[in-house]
């Protein structure tokens, strides 16, 4: 199986842990007309990392990198599951049995239902699992 | 290589002998000189309490400003008639201050000088192009002077016209240079313009300015020299007070001629072995000018003794200016030490600032310093890992907790000239 298509590049912004710094991502991407799917921001002492899946992921690191943002890719993952009781459990038990770790994760949902995004330790045997198990995963020639 | 090998591999006990003797005939000297005059009187202390060379402990300090006070001859120790030469340094603020030499003082200086360049094994064979001012600034003409000593072909080059300096040195075959740190950057760039081959260059004395490591690796591979860092201040003869060996680690200082005490600036009191602080020397072969226990105003660190070369202990580089010091829950800081911190850990940028409060009366320093574009790997855990990373290395060395701020690349301020990079919120108590 070609799990390479099945891995998505979500960009990594370090930003310090003040006003207005997401305001000044959000706004550059808006300007670029990139559209984001899903974000979170994880924080720890002082500074934080803004992640993000959105949809030109190539030019959205650009973009920000010329504005001086340190911007960096990391692999994840994207599962469709259930907008429904216990579709959350389904995935994570899949992983859960499988010994994967799951590092960090956050979700959304959409027209197409709900999507949860994972960053896991062992990216190729996450991706083989979900698979067999019959669950989607969304590709990444979705992203541009 | 030794120009005086029985001095500068004095004993120990020979050389405290011979330091105390000296410093008993500076007492001596100053005698002729108000300042002085007034200055041992009003602290009680008469040239016969000074029986060995820790009683120098009783002597009040010498400042730069008590030299500014004095303009423009007021610390001339000799009759005008036996003054040679004089010598300024330019004040940042109000007056110069001013230096005077006897025909002895420039023998003793130039003296030291041979020493320093023997030492680094330069000599006769050596064609030496001298590119610093050859006015009142005391580099020009004091190593001019010590490097015909030793009998090297000198060329009294000066500063200037970079073109024509990288002409001499290809068409006389230059083999050593002395210049600044910085100048001598900019003529290596200029030479790479020209195309210039630089190729019978072999050594490279640069001083009059802190220059880093890193500084040293640049100007070697640019210049194909090796480098050695020159210390020395107008107030004690010029060039010539410490001088790096082939060792490169560390300054020797001339123990028979400077009388060295590391300080605490802000109590005056002597740090104990190891402990940074205030170089303050106490010239022992002076004529015209004697001073005593004169603050240099730089920051070193008396390193272990014992160097291959078997010259004396050596000082450390000088890393920073004392009146940069901080004390914090009663620690002495240097902001140089903790630059030296950030150059030795590659995820962080080296510029940084520093803030400290007073919170629940005691004092929180915290320093903030920009990520490398380079590591960012997108993973909040390595960040984590390199916040505290920094904060051990910053414990190790200054033995202070501090609080590490990571900040975005490029979003700290830069600096031209002289840097703020401390800003000191804590109210007085």
């Amino acid at each position: 199986m070609d799990t390479q298509k099945f891995v998505i590049r979500q960009i990594s912004i370090f930003s310090e842990n003040r006003p207005g710094r997401l305001a000044a991502i959000a706004h550059a991407l808006g300007e670029e007309k990139i559209n984001i799917l899903a974000f979170s921001i994880a924080e720890a002492n002082g500074f934080g990392v803004v992640r993000a899946l959105v949809d030109h992921p190539e030019k959205a690191h650009d973009k920000l990198l010329s504005l001086g943002f340190n911007v960096a890719f990391t692999d994840v993952i994207a599962v469709r599951m259930k907008d429904q009781p216990g579709g959350l459990y389904e995935v994570a038990k899949i992983l859960g049995d499988a010994g994967v770790n799951i590092e960090y994760s956050y979700a959304y949902s959409g027209k197409e239902g709900a999507v949860l995004i994972l960053r896991v330790d062992q990216v190729e045997e996450a991706i083989k699992k979900i698979k067999n198990s019959g669950a989607t995963l969304m590709e990444r020639s979705v992203f541009h | 290589m030794f120009w005086d090998k029985k001095i500068e591999t004095l004993k120990p006990d020979e050389l405290q002998e011979l330091q105390l003797k000296r410093l008993k005939k500076t007492l001596g000297l100053v005698q002729h000189v108000d300042f002085y005059r007034k200055l041992l009187s009003g602290a009680g202390v008469k040239p016969s309490a000074i029986k060995t060379l820790d009683d120098i402990q009783k002597i009040p300090f010498t400042k730069k400003q008590d030299l500014r006070d004095g303009y423009p001859f007021g610390f001339f120790a000799v009759p005008m008639k036996k003054i040679v030469r004089i010598h300024t340094t330019s004040g940042t603020t109000g007056k110069p201050t001013v230096v005077g030499y006897t025909q002895k003082d420039l023998d003793t200086w130039a003296d030291l000088i041979a020493r320093n360049m023997t030492m680094i094994g330069v000599g006769k064979d050596d064609i030496f192009q001298n590119m610093v001012n050859y006015g009142m600034f005391t580099g020009g003409l004091g190593f001019h002077y010590g490097a015909e000593k030793i009998g090297m072909t000198v060329i009294p080059s000066a500063t200037g016209n970079t073109k024509r300096q990288i002409e001499m040195i290809m068409d006389f075959g230059v083999t050593a240079i002395h210049c600044t740190p910085s100048y001598a950057m900019h003529l290596s760039e200029i030479a790479e313009e020209m195309d210039a081959s630089l190729d019978s260059l072999r050594t490279g004395i640069f001083g009059a300015e802190p220059w880093s490591e890193s500084v040293r690796q640049t100007l070697e591979k640019r210049l194909g020299v090796t480098a050695y860092d020159s210390y020395g201040l107008s107030e004690l003869f010029g060039p010539g007070v410490a001088f790096e060996c082939p060792e490169r680690d560390g300054l020797h200082i001339w123990h028979d001629s400077f009388f060295v005490e590391i300080i605490d600036p802000k109590t005056g009191e002597r740090v104990s072995e190891g402990e940074r602080g205030e170089l303050v020397i106490t010239p022992l072969v002076k004529e015209a000018m004697p001073l005593l226990r004169y603050r240099t105003g730089d920051v070193t660190v008396k390193m272990e003794d014992g160097c291959i070369c078997r010259r004396g202990q050596k000082i450390a580089r000088i890393t920073g200016r004392s009146d940069d010091m901080l004390v914090i829950r009663g620690i002495n800081v240097f902001p140089s030490q903790i630059e030296h911190v950030l150059l030795k850990i590659p995820e962080v940028g080296n510029q940084f600032m520093v803030y400290i409060d007073r919170i629940n009366h005691l004092d929180e320093m915290t320093v903030e310093v920009e990520i490398n574009r380079e590591y960012f790997s997108g993973e909040l855990a390595d960040l984590a890992k390199l916040q505290k990373k920094v904060v051990k290395e910053l414990r190790d060395a200054l033995e202070l907790r501090t609080t590490v701020k990571l900040v975005e690349p490029g979003s700290l301020p830069r600096f031209e000239g002289k840097a703020k990079r401390v800003i000191d919120r804590r109210e007085a108590i």
